[in-house]
C-alpha cells in the first residue's frame, strides 16, 4: 500500500517551547527547495503556528498550546481554488503549492478555512507547510518540527502502516481533528484539544480554616451527569466540557445546605470559593 | 556546490551545521548515529521509561543560524567618534551617546595595546580590570574563561569576582545548613530521576520552572521527564507567584504566595508538622543539630508568635486551610522538594533575605527525612544515569580554564592581589572605597564567603581601564542605571568592548573589537558539562556527548576569534610566548584537551576529529547511587561527587557543615557572625525591606518579578535571533519595535486604564522602562512579571542616566541592596513599581 503521511499533535504533552516553530523557520527561511517550496520570509509567516490558550481565572489557570501546521487535507479546498494545477496532492497525501505555478494566486490563501496558507508579498506567492516533503523524499523519517520536539508531543508517520507509531496512537487514543464540520478530512489529528472546564473550591462557613474535602459535586447539563468529590484542598474540577452550554453544579454535604449554581461554559469557569452553610434543622 | 555538515555545540545543546557555499543553511539537533545511542531504561510503578534515541535542544539553539548571521553582529573594529587616545580629555561623558567610526584592526590593536601599556606604566597593573559575560558561546578553548582570562593573567589585573547570580540564597544561606559549598550550596543530583519515578508520590516545585530553565545547559533533554513523572502517577504541585510554564501545563495544584513571603508559608508547614507530630523525629535526632531552637521559634516560644497557617496567611496571602492541607499531604506522601534548576535555585532566593528561605527549604526536607527513597531535593533536570568515570573537564573545573589547565605547559597566576566585586563595580568607580565579604563563587570552603575585602587596597591604584568582554550587565545586574553612570566617569580613562554582537554596554566603549562565534572557529566541549560547582551537570542529558566543535564557516565580516585577537594584542605587549603557551594554535589546544581527557582510551583523534562527537557509553553494570541516600543511611558517601572534601576520608558519612549534620542552628555562622540579625545562625522569616508590607508600597504598589527568561539564554539570542521576538511570551511587536512582554493581572490593568497590547511604562525611583502588556490570569494580583536579561538597552535619551529604556531592561528598576548585610547576593525580586499607559 502506498504511504499516507499524517501527524498527531498531543496537546497534553506540549509545553509551548516553540522548538517546532523555530526548527521550521530554520528549514525554510532563506532556503529554496525547487519543486517543493520557495524560501519563507524571515518574519511574518507561521507555517507551524502555535495558539496559546490561557484557561481559567486566578488561581485556577492552565495553558493549552495547539500547534497548527497545514492540515494536509484529503479534500483540500486550496486545490479547487488554484488554477493551472498550482496546488496538488501527492500520492503520499502531502499537499504541495507549486512555488512557480502558484505565483500571483492570492485566492489560494483565502481558500483555506484553517488559515495556514501565508502570502509572500515579495515573491507574490502563497506558501505553507509541506511536511518537509523535500526531506522525506531524501529519506528523512520525520519533518523538522517533529525532530525538534522534546516531549514526543508530535508524532509523524505512515497512516497506512498499521504498525507505525502514529497508527497505534490513532487506534488507542481519542483523537480529533480541528473543525470536522469543514469536512476536509485533515491528516493532522489532535489529542487533548482544549474544551472547557468548570472548577471551584468548596469552603464550609463554620470551618474556614479547614479544606472541605469529600463534598459531593454533581454536574448536570448538555445531556450528561458527572459526579466528583472535592479533593483534600476542597477543590473540584470538571474538564473536557463542551463550549457554550448550560450546566448546573450541585454541591451536597451532610449537615450542610445544598447549593446549586448555574454555569454557562462561554469560557473556562473558575467559580472561586463556594461557601456551604450549616443546614437549618427542620422544626418538628 | 556541495553541502557539508559540521558539528558544534551551544548553551542549549549540540548541533549539526549544514553549510553550502560558505553559508550556514541549516542547524539541526546533533545527528547521532543510532548505533552510538544506547538508551537506559528506568522501571518504575509498573512502567518502563526510556529516552528517545535523539538529541533534544533548547528552542534558542534552533535559531543559531539567525544568531550567527544577526544584523546586530559587530562587523568591524570601531572607535568612538570623539575619543582621542592622544588627548587627556577622553570625553567620557559622551559614552553611550556618541557614534562610532570604522577603523582598521591595526589601528584598533595599537590603541588598545598602547592604552594598556600607558595605564600599567602610569598606575601599575592594578589599574587594569576586565570581566566577561557568561555563556555567549559554548566551548573550552574559546570559552569566556579561555583566551580572555589567560591574556589578563599574563598582564596581571584587578580581578572582578562574579556574584553567584543564580545561586544567591543557597550560596549565602544553605551552605551554612548542609555544606555543599563545593556546589555553591546546591545539593548533589545523582540518580534522582530514577529515585523520583520509583519512590516519590509528589513533587513540590517551589520557585521552579523546569520547562523554562532548560536544565541550564541541557536543552530539551529533560523535558520528557516531567511527562514521565505524570505518567508515573506522581502529583506535581507548584508554589510561585506566577503560574509558570511548567505549572500551567503539568501542574496539579498552584499556590501563589506574595513575592518574598515564601519563608512564612514554609514555617507554617513546619508548624503543622510539629502540631501533628508528622515529622521524622528519629532523623532529626541522628542527622541534625539545633532543632529544638527552631521548634521553639516555630511554636512561638521565642518571640510569642506561633507560626501558624493563619499567621502565614496574613503575610503570604495563601489561605491557611490550603497551607494546612499541603502540609498534611506532604507529610503523608513521599515528597520531592524541587527548588530551582539545581535543586537550589529559584527566584524566591533572589530577593531580600533569600538565604532564609533557602535554609528553611532544607529544614522542611530534613523534617521528612532527606535522603530517604522518594524524599529528596531535586531540581528535576539533572540526575539521569550518567557515566561519571569518564573524564572530560567542564569550564568551571581548573582544567577548563586556559590559565590554570593541565592542558597548558605553563600555568599563569594573576600577580595582582587587588579585587573587585561585580555588583559593586559601579560603586567602586563612583564612590570608593568599597567593602564586601566573600569571593563571589565561594566553592572552596564555608569560610571563603565570610572573608572581608576592601577596594582599593592600600597604596594601590584604583582601576583606570575596563576591558569588557560581552555586554550583558545592564540587562542582568541590579539598579543598572548605576552602570551607565560608572561608564561615563572620567575615572575610567579607557574602555574596550569585545563581543560578537552589539548589546546594552557596547555603546559605552571607546574601542569596539569584533569577535566571532563558536561556529566560526575550532573548539571542543561536552554537552551541558560545566564541571566544578555544577559537577556532572551533564546528567541533565539522556546521553553524555563530547563534541568536536568544528569551524563551520570563516569568521564573518572582519571578526576574529578571541584567541586570535588576544594573540595579536599579546604580541604587541610582549607576552605572546606566555599567552600562546609557547606558540600553540587553537587546534593545538583542542588536541591538548582531547589528550588530557579520557577520550584517547576510547577513540582516536583522527576519528573524533572527523566524526565530530563521541557518546560516552553507560557502563554495563551501572549502579545507581541516589543523592544523600548514604547520609540518610549513615554510610560513607558513595556518590561520585568528586569535589566533596570529606569523601573517601574517615568523615565520609558527614555533610560539609562543621558538625557534619544538617544544622538548624548554623555552627559556622555562630562562630563567625553570631550577632548578624539579618542572617542569624538560625533562619527566620524577615519581612522584606521592599515588599508588600513596606511603606514604599503606598507609592509603588506593584511587585515586579523578573526571573531568568524562557526563550532566550541570559541576554543571548533575544533580539539577535529575531525569530524569538515573534514568540508572544518573549517580545511583542508594536509600532515597529519588539517590546519586552510584561504580564499584568486584569485587576491591576483595569483601574489603570491599561488594555491588552498597550505600551506601558514600568517605573520607580530607580528608573523607567517600556514594555507591551499582556493581561493574564497567570500572575497573582499585585504582581507584574517581566523576564530579566534584555540584550538591548535603548534609552530614549542616549547617554543620559535614568532615561526611559525602550528595550525593557527591567533590571534598571531593581534595587542594588544585597540579600543582607554580610551576604552580598543580588535581590532583584524585591522590587516595587508602578505602571501606567505610555502615550506615544
Amino acid at each position: 500500500m502506498p504511504k499516507k503521511y499524517g501527524l498527531v499533535v498531543d496537546i497534553t504533552k506540549c509545553n509551548g517551547c516553540y522548538n517546532c516553530f523555530l526548527a521550521c523557520r530554520d528549514e525554510y527561511c532563506g532556503n529554496d527547495y525547487p519543486g517543493y517550496s520557495a524560501a519563507q520570509p524571515y518574519s511574518g509567516h507561521f507555517w507551524m503556528r502555535i495558539i496559546e490558550k490561557e484557561r481559567g481565572q486566578y488561581p485556577k489557570v492552565k495553558v493549552a498550546y495547539t500547534a497548527i501546521p497545514c492540515m494536509q487535507c484529503e479534500k483540500p479546498t486550496c486545490i479547487d481554488a488554484a488554477s493551472n494545477k498550482a496546488v496538488y496532492k501527492r500520492p503520499d497525501g502531502i499537499v504541495i503549492i507549486d512555488p512557480e505555478k502558484a505565483v500571483g494566486q492570492k485566492e489560494i490563501v483565502s481558500a483555506c478555512p484553517y488559515r495556514v496558507i501565508y502570502w509572500n508579498e515579495e515573491k507574490n506567492l502563497p506558501q505553507k507547510c509541506t511536511f518537509c516533503a523535500h526531506l522525506l523524499d531524501q529519506g528523512w523519517k520525520v519533518p523538522r518540527c517533529v525532530e525538534a520536539c522534546p516531549t514526543g508531543a508530535l508524532v509523524f508517520g505512515d497512516l497506512n502502516d498499521p504498525n507505525s507509531e502514529i497508527s497505534k496512537i490513532m487506534a488507542n487514543a481519542k483523537v480529533e481533528v480541528l473543525h470536522p464540520e469543514y469536512g476536509l478530512e485533515p491528516k493532522v489529528h489532535y489529542i487533548g484539544l482544549p474544551k472547557r472546564f468548570i472548577a471551584g473550591e468548596v469552603v464550609f462557613k463554620d470551618k474556614k480554616d479547614e479544606c472541605a474535602e469529600g463534598v459531593k459535586v454533581t454536574l448536570t447539563g448538555n445531556g450528561t451527569t458527572k459526579t466528583v468529590n472535592t479533593d483534600n484542598y476542597g477543590d473540584f474540577e470538571f474538564e473536557g466540557l463542551e463550549a457554550d452550554k448550560d450546566y448546573a453544579v450541585v454541591l451536597e454535604h451532610k449537615g450542610y445546605a445544598t447549593k446549586k449554581i448555574k454555569v454557562k461554559t462561554k469560557i473556562d469557569v473558575y467559580l472561586g470559593e463556594i461557601v456551604l452553610s450549616k443546614a437549618i434543622a427542620k422544626r418538628s | 556546490m556541495s553541502e557539508k555538515v559540521f558539528t558544534s555545540c551551544t548553551v542549549g545543546g549540540p548541533i549539526s551545521v549544514y553549510v553550502k557555499d560558505g553559508k550556514i543553511v541549516r542547524v539541526r539537533p546533533l545527528v547521532v548515529d543510532e548505533n552510538d545511542l544506547k538508551p537506559w531504561t528506568i522501571e518504575a510503578k509498573g512502567k518502563k521509561f526510556s529516552p528517545p534515541k535523539q538529541v533534544k535542544t533548547a528552542p534558542f539553539t534552533m535559531t543559531e543560524r539567525m544568531k550567527v548571521n544577526s544584523e546586530e553582529r559587530i562587523k568591524y573594529p570601531m572607535k568612538r567618534i570623539d575619543f582621542d587616545p592622544k588627548s587627556k580629555d577622553r570625553r567620557t561623558e559622551n559614552r553611550g551617546k556618541s557614534g562610532y567610526v570604522r577603523i582598521s584592526w591595526d589601528e584598533a590593536l595599537d590603541i588598545v595595546a598602547g592604552e594598556i601599556k600607558r595605564i600599567r606604566e602610569t598606575y601599575g597593573p592594578e589599574a587594569l580590570t576586565g570581566i566577561t559575560s557568561s555563556h555567549h558561546n559554548w566551548g573550552t578553548v574559546g570559552y569566556k574563561l579561555g583566551p580572555f582570562m589567560r591574556f589578563m593573567h599574563c598582564l596581571g589585573f584587578t580581578f572582578i569576582f562574579d556574584n553567584p547570580d543564580s545561586w544567591e540564597g543557597f550560596h549565602w544561606g544553605s551552605i551554612h545548613t548542609w555544606g555543599f559549598f563545593w556546589r555553591l550550596g546546591c545539593p548533589e543530583p545523582y540518580d534522582l530521576l530514577e529515585d523520583t519515578l520509583k519512590n516519590a508520590e509528589m513533587v513540590v516545585y517551589w520557585s521552579n520552572d523546569p520547562f523554562a530553565t532548560w536544565g541550564t545547559y541541557s536543552g530539551g533533554e529533560s523535558q520528557i521527564w516531567r511527562i514521565w513523572t505524570r505518567e508515573a502517577g506522581i502529583k506535581q504541585v507548584f508554589i510561585d507567584p506566577f503560574c509558570n510554564y511548567t505549572a500551567a501545563v503539568i501542574g496539579d495544584k498552584w499556590f501563589a504566595p506574595k513575592v518574598g513571603t515564601d519563608s512564612a508559608m514554609a514555617l507554617a508547614i513546619a508548624y503543622v508538622w510539629l502540631k501533628d507530630d508528622s515529622y521524622d523525629k528519629k532523623y532529626i535526632d541522628t542527622h541534625t543539630i539545633g532543632f529544638d531552637q527552631f521548634k521553639q521559634y516555630v511554636l512561638g516560644k521565642e518571640d510569642g508568635i506561633p507560626k501558624t497557617p493563619q499567621w502565614a496567611e496574613k503575610i503570604c496571602g495563601v489561605p491557611a486551610r490550603k497551607i494546612t492541607s499541603l502540609a498534611k499531604e506532604w507529610a503523608s506522601k513521599r515528597t520531592v522538594l524541587s527548588c530551582g534548576v539545581r535543586g537550589g535555585f529559584g527566584g524566591a532566593m533572589r530577593l531580600a533575605y533569600g538565604h532564609e528561605w533557602s535554609r528553611i527549604m532544607v529544614f522542611l526536607q530534613a523534617m521528612q527525612g532527606l535522603g530517604k527513597p522518594g524524599v529528596s531535593m531535586w531540581g528535576g533536570s539533572m540526575g539521569a544515569p550518567h557515566n561519571t568515570d569518564f573524564y572530560f573537564p567542564g569550564y568551571a573545573d581548573a582544567d577548563g580554564k586556559l590559565f590554570c589547565t593541565n592542558a597548558a605547559d605553563k600555568k599563569i597566576p594573576n600577580p595582582v592581589d587587588q579585587r573587585l566585586y561585580r555588583l559593586l563595580f559601579p560603586d567602586a568607580i563612583l564612590n570608593p572605597p568599597i567593602e564586601w565579604r566573600g569571593e563571589g563563587f565561594c566553592g572552596q570552603s564555608i569560610e571563603q564567603q565570610l572573608k572581608p575585602y576592601k577596594y582599593p587596597l592600600p597604596g594601590k591604584s584604583e582601576v583606570k581601564m575596563f576591558y569588557r568582554y560581552g555586554s550583558s550587565f545592564i540587562g542582568t545586574m541590579t539598579e543598572t542605571n548605576r552602570w551607565v553612570m560608572a561608564y561615563q566617569s572620567p575615572k575610567l580613562e579607557f574602555v574596550v568592548n569585545q563581543d560578537c554582537w552589539w548589546g546594552g554596554e557596547t555603546k559605552f566603549a571607546d574601542i569596539i573589537l569584533p569577535a566571532c562565534t563558536n561556529l566560526e572557529r575550532d573548539d571542543i566541549a561536552e554537552f551541558s558539562n560545566a564541571g566544578g560547582y555544577s559537577a556532572h551537570g551533564g546528567s541533565g542529558c539522556n546521553y553524555r556527548i563530547i563534541v568536536r566543535e568544528q569551524k563551520c564557516i570563516e569568521p564573518l565580516y572582519e571578526s576574529k576569534t578571541d584567541y586570535g585577537i588576544f594573540t595579536l594584542l599579546s604580541e604587541r605587549l610582549g607576552v605572546k610566548e606566555d599567552f600562546t603557551d609557547g606558540g600553540k594554535t587553537e587546534m593545538d589546544w583542542v588536541k591538548r584537551y582531547f589528550e588530557i581527557s579520557s577520550l584517547p582510551k576510547h577513540i582516536s583523534w583522527e576519528e573524533f576529529n572527523k566524526k565530530g562527537y563521541y557518546v560516552v557509553p553507560l557502563p554495563e553494570n551501572y549502579k545507581s547511587t541516589p543523592a544523600l541516600r548514604w547520609f540518610y543511611e549513615g554510610r560513607a558517601c558513595d556518590t561520585p561527587d568528586y569535589l566533596n572534601p570529606k569523601r573517601n576520608t574517615e568523615k565520609a558519612h558527614e555533610l560539609g557543615t562543621y558538625s557534619g549534620k544538617i544544622e538548624f542552628v548554623s555552627q559556622s555562622l555562630t562562630k563567625h557572625l553570631p550577632d548578624d540579625k539579618e542572617r542569624p545562625p538560625m533562619p527566620r522569616y524577615i519581612p522584606s525591606w521592599e515588599g508588600p508590607d513596606s511603606p514604599l508600597a503606598k507609592k509603588y504598589p506593584l511587585q515586579l518579578m523578573s526571573p531568568h527568561p524562557r526563550y532566550s539564554f541570559h541576554t543571548h539570542y533575544d533580539t539577535h535571533s529575531p525569530w524569538l521576538c515573534e514568540i508572544p511570551g518573549h517580545r511583542i511587536f508594536k509600532n515597529g519595535y519588539y517590546y519586552q512582554t510584561v504580564r499584568v493581572h486584569p485587576s491591576d490593568a483595569e483601574p489603570r486604564g491599561i488594555n491588552e497590547g498597550d505600551i506601558i511604562k514600568l517605573y520607580n525611583d530607580r528608573g523607567a522602562v517600556l514594555g507591551v502588556v499582556h493581561i493574564t490570569e497567570r500572575v497573582k494580583p499585585g504582581v507584574v512579571h517581566s523576564y530579566c536579561s534584555s540584550i538591548r538597552y535603548d534609552p530614549l535619551e542616549p547617554g543620559k542616566p535614568y532615561s526611559i529604556d525602550k528595550a525593557g531592561c527591567v533590571n534598571m528598576l531593581s534595587s542594588a541592596r544585597m540579600l543582607s548585610k554580610n551576604a552580598p547576593g543580588m535581590a532583584p525580586n524585591s522590587c516595587l513599581i508602578e505602571i501606567e499607559k505610555w502615550e506615544v
